[in-house]
């Protein structure tokens, strides 16, 4: 036996045993009753600290509901007095003007024409350069590029429009004689190059997800690095590269600055990119600008495009965000 | 007794065909080395097993056999692989044409997140492989005993498959593309006891035709399924080095090296 060998041990350890166990009901004990100074300031302590974070969220969920109540209540007005039939098929723009027409689509179609070019710079790009940051480019020059590219992001949009209307339109010209000052060419163009790190970072961040098991599966199977990427991790990574996309495109139909200095303010219905025409986003800002008395239509011509714009928006980044937790479940 | 120097270890040369001659290979990560100057010889047709403490560089060593150490950054080789007069790791050859020779399979099963079929196929794909993908499909999935399980399934996720089932389907999947030799790191350790007795009846059967590399950390494991095994240990260096190499039944009832009896009688590791 233990206690003939090493009495006094055994003696000892029996009693720091006792002791603990009696430490441990009065804590629990304590606990229990909850009456201590030292658990009620705890308690207040994170009651403080639960209610301020609470609120903190709750600022910024009553900031969106704000912008839906009013974006809503004033496109409400909007379609008393205008059919929401012309709104969705007439063909002219025309708010300001002594005729009135109340027609989207050539607003619409200058967003979506300058998203669209954007997109075309930004997808291929911004999908090589993931795949060059994530797979090909050694570690250490991939995390010296990554935050050169993400300063791109921190350019102020309105030196972007100046770089398109004072630096690439006037260089396009020379090779396209027939492009007009304000064009949705070069707005697109720089618009894609604004919203390339944005693609480029959140692809990269879907491949660096795919698990390295996978990757070393395939090269055990005798896959080339170009087979690796091409057959596992760009299929594996595809959702999470579809919703940098997505949130991408959403970005750029949202853009203001680039599209108010460089494409201009006539809203005009036409698909040729050489042309001037207005956004969206630049009709709203030509009418916040002005002196349109609050109440009056055409001040409320410009929530109704806002909500139009949110409508669109809201849609991509849900899509977005749907495709972003489909991926995650995958792999976690 | 002293501790043995390089001049004393016991590591035997099998006789018969040789599958694998690995001379003085040194493994580094970064500026750290993780094995040391490891020479032995990999019979033909046989189950050898490697075996040793966490930490040892077992796994590093079976990563070094197919050149799966040219993927990690960092990772640098030395020393040579022969393989029928090929060295491995002469500059003219090429890792994947290595890889395509020596299939792997890893300690957890990593289907692709594609279906069964694809899984399979993947080998074939890559390798621009010309004949019937069906049939070399089910031919591996066969191999793998896992045809009669999957066989009405084939078109649907591998993730859905229980772990047992996803580490046949990574095993059928190696042998799609007809290696000569499976290099399998600790290919049980995620599995359940039934699974991991499949696999290893899998493994005796599949060591008729092939050449099989198994790192383990399970002593019952390496004594129940391999022809031969390594001891590896790392000394205070912390560098893995081998320590005795023997038939499996030598090794398990008269280890030569006073460390390998420590090990395999629980004293350490």
């Amino acid at each position: 036996m233990a206690m003939d060998s090493a009495p006094e041990a055994a003696y000892t350890s029996t009693t720091a045993h006792l002791a603990a166990v009696a430490e441990r009901q009065e804590r629990i004990r304590r606990t229990l009753e909850g009456g201590l100074a030292q658990d009620r300031r705890r308690r207040v302590r994170e009651g403080v600290i639960t209610s301020s974070l609470f609120l903190a969220a709750a600022i910024s969920v009553l900031t969106t509901a704000g912008i839906i109540y009013t974006l809503g209540i004033e496109t409400f007005h909007f379609f008393q007095r205008v059919s929401i039939v012309d709104f969705l098929t007439d063909t002219q723009w025309t708010p300001l003007f002594t005729e009135k027409h109340f027609g989207i689509a050539p607003l619409a179609v200058a967003t979506l024409l300058v998203s669209s070019i954007a997109m075309l710079v930004s997808l291929p790009l911004g999908l090589l350069a993931a795949i060059g940051l994530a797979e090909y480019l050694p570690l250490r020059l991939a995390r010296v590029i990554k935050p050169i590219l993400e300063i791109l992001a921190g350019v102020p949009t309105v030196v972007y429009g100046y770089f398109a209307l004072l630096f690439v339109t006037p260089l396009l010209q020379r090779f396209i004689p027939n492009l007009q000052v304000f064009n949705a060419l070069s707005a697109g163009l720089v618009m894609g190059i604004m919203i390339l790190p944005l693609v480029a970072s959140l692809s990269q961040d879907a491949m660096l997800a795919v698990p390295q098991s996978l990757r070393e599966a395939a090269y055990a199977l005798g896959a080339t690095k170009l087979e690796v990427v091409w057959r596992v991790i760009l299929p594996a990574s595809l959702s999470g590269i579809v919703a940098s996309f997505i949130l991408a495109v959403s970005r750029a139909v949202g853009e203001t600055m680039i599209v108010v200095i460089a494409m201009g303010n006539t809203p005009r219905l036409s698909f040729n990119p050489l042309e001037q025409m207005q956004a969206m986003t630049a009709y709203i800002v030509q009418v916040s600008l002005g002196d349109t008395p609050h109440g009056t239509l055409e001040y409320q011509t410009i929530f109704a495009v806002g909500a139009t714009l949110f409508l669109i928006t809201m849609v991509l980044n849900l899509l977005s965000f749907r495709l972003l937790r489909r991926f995650r479940e995958i792999y976690q | 007794m002293t501790a043995p120097t390089t001049e004393h270890r016991h590591i035997v040369v099998p006789p018969g065909s040789v599958a694998l001659r690995i001379e003085n290979l040194s493994v580094w990560y970064a500026a750290y080395q993780a094995i040391r100057d490891i020479s032995m010889v990999i019979p033909e047709r046989s189950i050898t097993a490697i075996i040793g403490p966490s930490g040892c560089g077992k796994s590093t060593l079976l990563r070094a056999l197919n050149r799966l150490h040219d993927t990690t950054p960092g990772a640098r080789v030395e020393g040579h692989v022969w393989r029928n007069g090929v060295d491995l790791y002469a500059p003219t050859t090429d890792p994947v044409w290595v890889r395509r020779h020596i299939g792997m399979i890893f300690q957890r099963p990593n289907p692709f997140p594609k279906s069964i079929f694809e899984n399979v196929a993947f080998g074939l794909r890559v390798n621009g492989y010309r004949g019937t993908v069906v049939e070399r499909v089910e031919q591996a999935l066969r191999a793998a005993a896992l045809w009669d399980e999957v066989k009405d399934k084939l078109h649907t996720s591998a993730l859905a498959l229980s772990g047992g089932q996803q580490q046949r389907l990574c095993i059928a999947r190696a042998l799609a593309v007809k290696p000569e030799i499976l290099l399998m790191d600790e290919p049980c350790s995620a599995l359940d006891p039934v699974a991991t007795m499949r696999i290893e009846d899998l493994m005796r059967e599949l060591a008729k035709s092939y050449t099989i590399v198994i790192v383990t950390h399970n002593m019952q494991q390496a004594s129940r399924v391999s022809d031969y095994t390594a001891f590896m240990l790392a000394g205070e260096d912390r560098i893995g080095e081998l320590i005795e190499y023997a038939p499996t039944r030598e090794i398990f009832l008269r280890p030569r090296d006073r460390r390998t009896e420590d090990y395999i009688t629980g004293r350490i590791g």
